[in-house]
């Protein structure tokens, strides 16, 4: 018997349609467009233009479409290849050394010893300067007549350096500049990083027996190991786009010899207004950028590296 | 001298002096439960036994070396952490062995050390993986690994099981009291709940504001607490207290809504005292129902009247939240598993079992 009564009779409700499920949607709204807006537009742009010969002050209508020829002739284009190797040497140096003094500099400054958040916040401030006005304040510092470093060096005895104006020293030059405006952003992550390490692991490891080397090799820095990939990354693909200090300090010169990757990109475009050419070349740098992260990450996903002790 | 001495050490933060001079002294093998509530300064001083805080004044002796000034490593002690403390970027065997590798042990000898752990803790299986791969209670026999291979001298525990669940917190307990047998090695071992302390010390530390209050085996102050603090804080549900006043010439103790005789031991101990005034404690085991103990026939038992608000049924026994007068107080009546939530009425109560505490000084009388 499973008579069910007529007035029980089940009757198909239409259920209105639950519009509140579209409510996240419509929140992440703005951040999609704007990102749309701002990233990927510009990106497939490049993308499309590179295909074109365009110079600046023509109708891109009039723009003859290329195909892959701006692709092939980067291949053989000594001055592109000369900028990428321009790039990773600055990369090179410029990172090792900002890891290596800023992860110091952190381990030295992670214990509230007197003094050390008065040098902290003194040492982030060139974090703050805007990288035009870096540029500036260096070319002044460099120059060969009136910066201070040439009369500093002078005190001591060593001749006037013409900084800007010889290959090497230019390319020190803005070495050092990075470094002195970069360091406090490593410096700024693996402090945070230290200070949110679980105090007992720590005192653990001093119960184990380490001493403070081995503390700081086997212990500190391996659990760390996520926030310094992540420094690492950032500072790689800073480093393919740095480019206001670079133009202001040295413009790429003197010859080519301070010309990184993106100032090449700025100067194709605008100084030889190959606009289409220097599309093709962007998108080389995204591709560049995009593996060497893809390595980076490989050696260690910051985000899956995570563990929760 | 061996095992551990404390020696007046006190401890101070600026002007706050968290623990006043304090003077223990565990003997070697020992396993001794230092508990107290929260802020009660006993990991303070476990800490300042592992070295991971300086003493403000006092030395500490461990194994007959004056080690108050020693870094952590120079103490020969092994310390487990409530938080375990694992390193999470190393797999068991790395974390079981960290200590051996730094000390330089031959490769042989490490590993056979960390296999006689890992068999010891049932951890050999998971040998090859990182902590965030283990659940609780395996992080828990890690951190334990990792001291059982030092070999120390010392264990020292911080609160090591309050992190895990009621079931496997009750397992460890006799894993670790199997483990104290086995290593044979002093162990101080610091907790807030009293059923860890009373289940597996050999002697019991109870600590108030810094204080020691009281120092002994597990059934010495069960049975003879020293004052109003211990006898709360241990025993599970916590004793009763109710204000009384001794009256007759065979001392009484009467309070509102009850009135109990005492046996010659206690009538003999409060003419000793001379107080008038004290506080009677009432275990709320010590309560029976009438049915079970063919009403008044054992003299020790007393009448006494329970106005029963909740009884709550636990199968063997039931938890009665009920009123004597106007005082709040629980009891556990055992009763058999069929019986029904008992009502109000006169219940018994053991008057061997009382005991009485001077009002003022809080300290016990008998």
């Amino acid at each position: 018997m499973t008579d069910i009564p007529a007035h029980g009779t089940p009757t198909a409700l239409k259920r209105p349609r639950d519009l509140s499920a579209l409510v996240p949607y419509f929140f992440i709204l703005p951040a999609v467009a704007i990102m749309l807006a701002g990233l990927v537009y510009p990106v497939i742009q490049a993308f499309y233009l590179s295909f074109y010969d365009w110079k600046i002050g023509t109708d891109f209508q009039d723009a003859p479409y290329v195909g892959l020829r701006h692709f092939t002739r980067m291949l053989t284009d000594e001055n592109v290849w000369e900028s990428i190797w321009v790039t990773l040497r600055f990369g090179f140096w410029t990172i090792s050394i900002e890891m290596f003094l800023g992860v110091s500099l952190a381990l030295l400054l992670e214990k509230p010893i007197r003094g050390a958040s008065v040098f902290r916040t003194i040492f982030i401030l060139p974090l703050m300067v805007s990288p035009v006005v870096v540029g500036l304040i260096w070319r002044y510092l460099f120059d060969a007549r009136i910066g201070w470093i040439n009369y500093y060096l002078g005190l001591i005895g060593i001749e006037p350096q013409v900084w800007l104006g010889d290959a090497d020293l230019a390319f020190f030059a803005i070495v050092f500049t990075d470094i002195w405006q970069w360091t406090p952003f490593i410096f700024i992550i693996v402090i945070a990083g230290l200070q949110a390490l679980p105090s007992e692991v720590l005192e653990a490891s001093k119960i184990d027996g380490a001493n403070w080397w081995q503390h700081i090799l086997f212990v500190k820095l391996p659990m760390i190991r996520s926030i310094l990939m992540i420094a690492l990354l950032m500072r790689l693909i800073d480093v393919f786009r740095a480019l206001e200090v670079m133009y202001i300090l040295t413009g790429g010169g003197p010859g080519r010899s301070t010309e990184l990757l993106s100032l090449h990109i700025y100067n194709r475009a605008f100084d030889t207004q190959q606009l289409g050419y220097a599309s093709a070349i962007s998108v080389l740098l995204i591709v560049i950028v995009t593996l060497l992260s893809l390595g980076i990450l490989r050696m260690g996903n910051p985000m899956k590296d995570k563990s929760d002790i | 001298m061996s095992g551990v001495q404390l020696n007046d050490i006190t401890k101070s933060y600026g002007a706050v002096n968290v623990i006043p001079p304090l003077n223990l002294s565990f003997d070697e093998g020992e396993f001794v439960v230092i508990v107290g509530p929260s802020g009660c300064g006993k990991s303070t001083t476990l800490r300042m036994i592992a070295g991971l805080e300086p003493v403000t004044s006092g030395s500490i002796h461990i194994a007959g070396k004056d080690v108050t000034w020693a870094r952590p490593k120079e103490r020969d002690i092994a310390m487990v952490f409530q938080s375990y403390a694992l390193y999470p970027h190393m797999d068991v065997a790395g974390n079981m062995s960290f200590a051996l590798r730094l000390a330089g042990t031959p490769k042989d000898e490490v590993e056979k050390r960390v296999k006689v752990a890992a068999d010891m803790l049932e951890l050999t299986e998971y040998l090859h993986r990182k902590p965030k791969d283990l659940s609780g209670g395996q992080r828990q026999r890690v951190a334990m690994g990792r001291a059982i291979v030092r070999d120390a001298y010392c264990f020292l525990f911080d609160e090591p099981l309050s992190n895990l669940d009621a079931k496997l917190r009750a397992t460890m307990r006799t894993e670790l009291a199997i483990l104290h047998k086995k290593l044979d090695r002093t162990m101080v071992y610091v907790t807030h709940d009293q059923i860890e302390a009373m289940t597996m010390a050999d002697r019991i530390v109870i600590m108030e504001k810094g204080n020691v209050q009281q120092v002994g085996s597990p059934r010495e102050v069960y049975n003879n607490p020293k004052n109003l603090f211990v006898a709360g804080f241990i025993g599970s549900p916590s004793m009763n207290f109710l204000d009384a006043e001794l009256q007759g010439a065979e001392p009484r103790i009467v309070g509102q809504g009850f009135d109990l005789a005492l046996p010659p031991r206690l009538q003999q101990a409060v003419q000793n005292h001379g107080a008038r005034n004290v506080v009677a404690g009432l275990r709320p085991e010590h309560f029976a129902s009438t049915e079970a103990k063919g009403g008044t026939a054992e003299s020790r038992f007393a009448p006494i009247a329970l106005t029963v608000e909740v009884a709550e049924y636990i199968g063997s026994s039931q938890f009665l939240a009920a009123n004597i007068g106007p005082k709040q107080v629980s009891a556990a009546i055992e009763v058999g598993p069929d019986s029904a939530p008992l009502q109000s009425g006169d219940y018994l109560f053991d008057t061997n079992r009382i005991y009485l505490f001077d009002k003022t000084t809080g300290e016990a009388v008998a």
